[in-house]
């Protein structure tokens, strides 16, 4: 499966489109993380447990578009693009959306 | 009188904490852009410059949360009163936004360029009467893999 963010695959051609194809998941910080969290944001610096929750959250979202489009018997999702949001306190939503293709 | 010495501390915390952080961050910033200048990031569509027969094109992302410290959310509370820019949060979304990148670039070392890069910043952490107390950059491409020739 190939994923980019640009509307044609560089090397490939488009032969055939399915339509949109989208993922998302929405994740909560634990205590733990929350309360290491508040120590930073007196020192500043990195929240590397936040990074880490919205790494792994990015790839749960790519994965959900990308069995999606395969569902639909694409072999390439194009013009992707990412948006997050913060749906409650201490929960952050990743929305992942493209256009799912077939590519030779 | 308790209060005002428990504020006294966080912010000298935050001062001086705050400050090692960041100069130790640009530092580190400022070497691994030097390593990573071999790999051309655009934000144009199609790649740039001949250089052959495109042998892979896959998407790459990288993220940072960052957090501001106690004494610049202070300060920029003050400046909040006088308007101006604020100079403590733009170093840490600049910070920020610059870390992302050289993640994403670092995720994929076998690339030649990055096309059709996109940055997104957002705050996920609000805190206390919805000061922002970080930022979360996701900055993300697609990587280009030449054949050799």
């Amino acid at each position: 499966m190939f994923t980019t963010n640009t509307e044609e695959i560089p090397g490939k051609t488009i032969t055939r489109c399915f339509g949109v194809v989208s993922g998302s998941t929405v994740r909560a910080k634990h205590a733990g993380r929350d309360l290491m969290a508040s120590l930073k944001n007196i020192f500043g610096g990195e929240l590397k447990g936040y990074t880490e929750l919205l790494c792994e959250s990015r790839d749960e979202a790519i994965e959900r578009m990308k069995s999606q489009a395969k569902q639909m018997g694409a072999n390439a999702i194009v013009n992707v693009r990412f948006s997050t949001s913060s749906v409650a306190a201490g929960a952050a939503e990743i929305y992942v959306y493209g256009t799912a293709v077939a590519a030779e | 009188m308790g209060d005002l010495i428990v504020f006294l501390v966080l912010i000298s915390l935050g001062y001086g904490f705050g400050k090692w952080n960041e100069a130790s961050h640009y530092k580190s910033i400022d070497r691994r852009e030097k390593r990573l200048v071999y790999l051309p990031t655009t934000n144009s569509r199609k790649p740039l410059g001949e250089n052959g027969t495109v042998q892979r094109a896959y998407l790459v992302s990288g993220s940072v949360v960052i957090s501001v410290d106690y004494f610049k959310r202070i300060l920029a509370g003050l400046r909040n009163l006088f308007g101006g820019s604020v100079r403590s949060y733009e170093t840490l979304v600049d910070r920020a936004r610059r870390e992302a990148i050289l993640r994403m670039k670092e995720s994929c070392p076998k690339a030649k360029q990055i096309i059709n890069l996109r940055v997104e910043t957002s705050s996920i952490y609000k805190g206390r009467k919805n000061q922002i107390g970080s930022v979360e950059v996701l900055a993300y491409g697609t990587a280009i893999e030449y054949e050799r020739g």
